[in-house]
């Protein structure tokens, strides 16, 4: 007990704000925030789960799903995972040229994904699905659409990121705002994770 | 001795070294590639229970490793699981109430 506080302590000098716990207030908001994240995507995978055999005139999932294109996307968010966590190791490390370079290729990935579902987005819509076509395309598109505002937001914050680290501007600890936007970053992916599986790799 | 502590403040602090992290990711790679082939291959009876199995190990693998959970403050793993066991209770409740799981 005595070694955690002591650690806990040397860690608190380290960064910026501390709660009395001896953890980053920013890391507890963050958390916290990731937790309540969880209800929001839960609200909307359930939704889905219910909602995705009711297709109405509208075409049936396994008729527009493209699983090797969803895929190849799944695949690329997995990586930006990486990407992400070696810029939060270069930043621990106070490698700035570095955590740019992963920042900088986390960002198009994510954007690489984006492009990915407005694509999928068109040919669905083309092919008869649009959000008010069926209960199935209005569960399907408000839950891998908020997937999407959640990585678009993600991509704004990385590069948000990127230019406040070139101009100097982060008056704190610098690793500790990199691995804060990594978590929202993770977490966006391991929401995919599950939407991966229970929407396209599960048929209804 | 400061490098030597730095050191193992690092090891505690991060948890893993960035070979660690490619490692996790080719694994993920891999399971991601396992869950796939379920679309092209008849897995039978354990389809179902495989993809699920995979995704709850992937979710795992990237909040303890990536998210540093696994090497964090337990407070941080009480506030994410919290919210997610309680996600989980409410809308497996609300599925139940709709005979979601009633084929």
């Amino acid at each position: 007990m005595a070694d955690i506080a002591t650690h806990d302590t040397g860690h608190a000098a380290d960064h910026g704000h501390h709660s009395s716990t001896g953890l980053s207030n920013n890391k507890l908001a963050m958390w916290l925030f990731l937790g309540s994240e969880c209800l929001l995507f839960g609200g909307l995978i359930s939704t889905y789960m219910l909602y995705r055999g009711r297709v109405q005139n509208g075409p049936h999932p396994s008729q527009i799903y493209d699983i090797p294109f969803t895929s190849v996307s799944s695949f690329v968010l997995l990586m930006s995972s990486l990407t992400m966590v070696l810029a939060v190791s270069s930043a621990h490390r106070k490698d700035d040229r570095k955590t740019n370079l992963w920042l900088t290729i986390t960002a198009l990935l994510g954007a690489t994904f984006v492009g990915g579902q407005v694509y999928e987005f068109t040919t669905f819509y083309r092919e008869g699905l649009g959000f008010t076509t069926s209960l199935f395309g209005s569960s399907f598109y408000s839950l891998t659409g908020f997937h999407g505002v959640h990585v678009s937001v993600g991509v704004i914050m990385l590069l948000s990121l990127m230019g406040i680290i070139k101009k100097n501007k982060i008056t704190g600890d610098k690793a500790e705002v990199v691995e804060l936007i990594g978590l929202y970053w993770h977490f966006v992916d391991v929401v995919w994770i599950i939407i991966f599986t229970l929407v396209y790799l599960i048929p209804s | 001795m400061t490098t030597a502590t730095e050191t193992h403040e690092d090891a505690q602090e991060h948890g893993m070294s960035d070979a660690g992290y490619i490692k996790i990711a080719i694994i993920l790679a891999l399971i991601t590639a396992l869950e796939v082939s379920t679309y092209y291959v008849d897995f039978g009876p354990l389809f179902m229970p495989s993809l699920l199995i995979m995704m709850v190990v992937k979710f795992v693998m990237v909040v303890s490793y990536f998210m540093h959970l696994k090497f964090d403050s337990k407070i941080f793993s009480f506030l994410f699981y919290t919210g997610l066991g309680l996600a989980l209770f409410v809308y497996i409740a609300a599925l139940a109430t709709f005979k979601f799981f009633i084929a």
